[in-house]
């Protein structure tokens, strides 16, 4: 059953590691805005999806 | 009618086509026009009509090109690269966001932009040599997307964001995970043999855990307690301080005696959620700012005219006496000055509550804070901005006063006696088991504080009043901080100002005096008011709506004086007493009137009144029933008689109070042991709203600029009111309740510790399960009273 030290320890590593990724993430200001990089994510999708089709989809806009 | 493509606005006077697509105006055509023809057309697919409208005449920028003033507004400035963090109240939907952060598509000079939006803030870096950061506030600025930049910019630098709560939380959170973990396999108490043979590595990693809760994640409990204690006050946070270290003390001695396991579990779970309720209630609004002072509403720079005549930019902080400025239209007078040239037509709404814009002849004195509306004026400064009348009521000390340390919460109140109660208890306790067993009197004291402990009480005010402050914002009062809505239901006595507060800014009541008008002289009065950009004009020119609108043959606008308009044989003059030659008693100037020559003739004038909110009296009424209401005006009481009709019989009102009247007012009403509330709107009344307990500030526009306050409310949901109050009685009422359950909780607890049975697992039943039922409780109710009181008005 000595085998559970490593284990242990193995878990406490990776908790540490995820700690340590939390901080980080404080640090790089994550945490202060939390709402716009929601949205924005959101927009690249749509881009590219804009860009193949370009044509198609100014004229529907006309139809309107 | 059809809506405006770019801004949802029904087209009314105009409906331009371009593309296929309705616009309102020739602004939305030309952001679409610049929109379609850089393919951003995007912007318009996000979201329905996401636009706004641009500006008719643009704000000059030209202070901007004064190197000092640029540097006083870029936050980083290397190698001719820029970075400016712009504030842009008109950010509102994604469409705002995309087009934004697309702005290098639009010009190349920009090389990034991040879009904060709950901030409302752009952050744009741009290379100063390709694009200047006046030509880029103009870009927004055609775009509707329009800065403001004020003289607030200049003197705060960017503050560091605190993010320490968030830290304990994520220390705490972690911890408590671990623990919990770690804490497993002895909550079953198995004695087999791997696991006693383990047990003191799991409690040994589970203090470890817990030592950066203790001294990170709880310090400022301890530290608030230390506080507390040193000026005699027993706040809610020495119970919990006390708590805390017992727990600590006593887990670590008995894994050090190998006693048992000790509560760490508790211990970190304990420290978790009190920071989760902190975290709860300190929600904020990012876009408003609650301490605006006369710096955020003053323009950063300002036209100076030289003794050669030339024109220079100079920031404000620089005027000194003797200068000579231009104001422009539409522009802020910065400073005390006395009128050298120029038409002036004032509006101090804003600083002294007189309702209406005054006509100021050369040689008077203009005070700083007033708009110019009309031409440009020349004037010659007396004082600096600092010493101007109105910012010296920024250096009273109600401005320095922490309002919140005044105030003795609810929690706190108890916690005074409840400390008390838990140190009597637990010596009881401990003399009982010294007697009966005197190898138990450590055990028994000290889970006596462990369970006494106060988690549930002190979740229940921030979950309660962090909902509630949901509730309040969602109905477009936005409260700063939640001690505020437990003040709110003690408030006796509200103190309103009139213009801007009990009337809405722009003027919707036209009265005619003097000799009728006829049909043709109507028409023509209308169709000369239609050209005309004035705001006094629009507002007429919508009253009178006549049908037939013929085409003017001349047709002259002198600004800041009046209109001269010629049909056939007709002539028309509207404006100013002065410039329809006409002799006018002084007391007639007191009203904001327009004043009507036709051909030769003298015929009478147009006076505009505010009109006060609907459901005014009403409101008034509801709130009347149970506080003492009192109405403080900076205007003339030419309203005396109207208003009296509408408040309680027993209100007051006084007219013509300077800012510093106001503030003194509220401090002899607190004086006299009132809890006073003042509802302002201006900038004359921020002294009065610093002082009075609770401050609302109201808004027409909660992203333009209000006065440092407790709270900014809609202007459209000023009849909501009594609910507001009704609702904060209720909060006060769901955490009395709280209180109450959370005292079984620890009767029940107490039994267990008296009795000297408190185990660990028990405790780390108990505790989670208090703390947990406390949140949903207050969390159904406050939604339930939140629903009934607010919702239901909605509908209604």
């Amino acid at each position: 059953m000595t085998i559970i030290y490593l284990l242990i320890a193995i878990s406490v590593f990776v908790a540490v590691l995820f700690f340590i990724a939390f901080v980080m993430s404080v640090r790089h200001g994550q945490y202060d805005d939390t709402y716009t990089p929601a949205i924005r994510m959101l927009f690249e999708d749509e881009l590219v999806h804009e860009d193949s089709n370009e044509q198609p989809k100014t004229k529907t806009n006309n139809d309107n | 009618m059809r809506e405006c493509y770019h801004c949802g606005e029904l087209c009314k006077d105009q409906e331009l086509i371009q593309d296929h697509k309705s616009f309102c105006c020739r602004g939305c055509v030309t952001v679409y026009e610049i929109l379609s023809e850089n393919n951003l057309d995007y912007y318009y697919e996000l979201e329905k009509s996401p636009g706004t409208t641009p500006k008719a005449t643009p704000t000059s920028y030209e202070f901007l090109d004064h190197e000092k003033i640029v540097a006083d507004l870029v936050e980083f400035d290397n190698d001719g690269i820029q970075v400016v963090n712009l504030e842009i109240p008109a950010i509102h939907c994604s469409s705002c966001i995309w087009i934004l952060e697309n702005l290098k598509k639009l010009h190349a000079g920009i090389r990034n932009s991040q879009v904060d939006f709950p901030k409302k803030q752009v952050r744009v870096t741009f290379a100063k040599e390709e694009i200047s950061l006046k030509e880029l506030v103009l870009l927004l600025g055609r775009l509707g997307y329009e800065p403001t930049i004020s003289l607030e910019q200049a003197a705060v630098k960017k503050s560091n964001v605190n993010r320490t709560l968030i830290y304990q939380l994520g220390v705490a959170g972690f911890a408590f995970g671990n623990v919990m973990f770690l804490s497993f396999p002895e909550y079953f108490q198995v004695d087999e043999f791997w696991l006693d043979r383990f047990k003191n590595l799991f409690r040994w990693l589970m203090f470890a855990f817990t030592i950066p809760v203790v001294f990170y994640s709880a310090k400022d409990y301890f530290i608030s307690a230390f506080k507390g204690l040193r000026s005699r006050i027993l706040t809610i946070d020495v119970p919990i301080a006390l708590g805390v270290s017992v727990l600590f003390i006593r887990s670590t001695l008995e894994i050090i005696m190998d006693w048992g396991t000790g509560f760490f579990d508790s211990l970190t779970g304990l420290v978790f959620f009190l920071l989760v309720g902190k975290y709860f209630q300190q929600k904020t609004y990012a876009f408003l700012s609650f301490e605006r002072d006369y710096k955020s509403y003053f323009p950063i720079g300002i036209t100076r005219i030289l003794e050669d005549g030339s024109e220079t930019q100079i920031p404000v902080y620089e005027v000194e006496e003797g200068q000579r400025l231009l104001i422009r239209n539409k522009e802020l007078i910065p400073v005390d000055a006395k009128l050298l040239k120029g038409n002036a037509f004032i509006d101090y709404s804003f600083v002294t509550g007189e309702a209406v814009p005054v006509y100021k002849l050369v040689g008077d004195k203009l005070y700083a804070g007033g708009r110019q509306e009309g031409g440009s004026i020349e004037v010659e400064v007396h004082k600096k901005v600092s010493q101007s009348y109105l910012t010296q009521l920024w250096s009273n000390s109600a401005f320095e006063a922490n309002k919140e340390q005044l105030f003795e919460s609810l929690t706190n109140k108890l916690s005074k006696y409840f400390t008390y109660v838990i140190l009597g208890l637990a010596l009881v306790a401990g003399l009982f088991w010294a007697v009966v067993d005197s190898t138990k009197v450590f055990q028994v004291i000290t889970a006596v504080l462990i369970v006494a402990c106060p988690c549930a009480i002190a979740l229940a005010a921030p979950f309660t009043l962090g909902n509630l402050l949901r509730f309040f914002g969602k109905n477009q009062c936005y409260i700063k901080d939640t001690y505020i809505i437990e003040q709110l239901a003690n408030i006796d006595t509200i103190v309103f100002d009139k213009t801007g507060t009990l009337t809405m800014r722009e003027h919707d009541k036209i009265e005619y005096e003097g000799i009728p008008l006829t049909a043709e002289e109507v028409n023509l009065l209308s169709s000369s008011l239609r050209a005309s950009n004035h705001p006094l004009s629009r507002s007429l020119y919508e009253l009178l709506k006549a049908n037939d609108i013929t085409t003017l043959d001349s047709f002259v606008e002198e600004v800041g004086a009046g209109i001269h308009a010629r049909y056939q044989e007709q002539n028309m003059k509207i404006g100013s007493p002065s410039y329809v030659e006409v002799k006018v008693p002084k007391a007639d100037l007191q009203h904001t009137s327009v004043y009507v020559r036709s051909n030769n003739d003298f015929k009478g004038r147009f006076i505009f009144q505010n009109a006060y909110r609907t459901g005014l009296e009403s409101t008034l009424n509801e709130l009347g029933a149970t506080k003492e209401l009192v109405v403080l005006s900076g205007d003339n009481d030419s309203e005396k008689e109207r208003l009296k009709t509408m408040l309680p019989k027993n209100s007051t009102l006084f007219f013509n109070q300077k800012p510093a009247d106001k503030m003194n007012f509220i401090k002899k009403l607190q004086q006299q042991g009132k809890k006073v509330m003042m509802v302002g709107d201006g900038l004359n009344d921020a002294g009065a709203l610093a002082q009075s307990d609770v401050g609302i500030a109201i808004s027409e526009n909660v992203n333009v600029f209000s006065p440092a306050c407790d709270g900014i409310l809609k202007a459209s949901n000023f009849n909501k009111l009594p609910s507001f109050f009704k609702l904060s009685e209720k909060g006060v009422s769901i955490i009395k309740w709280s209180f109450m359950l959370s005292f079984l909780y620890n009767l029940v607890g107490l039994g267990f510790a008296v009795s000297g049975n408190l185990s660990p697992v028990v405790a780390a039943i108990l505790m989670p399960l208090s703390s947990i039922s406390i949140v949903v409780f207050t969390t159904v109710l406050t939604h339930y009273f939140g629903q009934k009181l607010l919702e239901k008005n909605k509908s209604e």
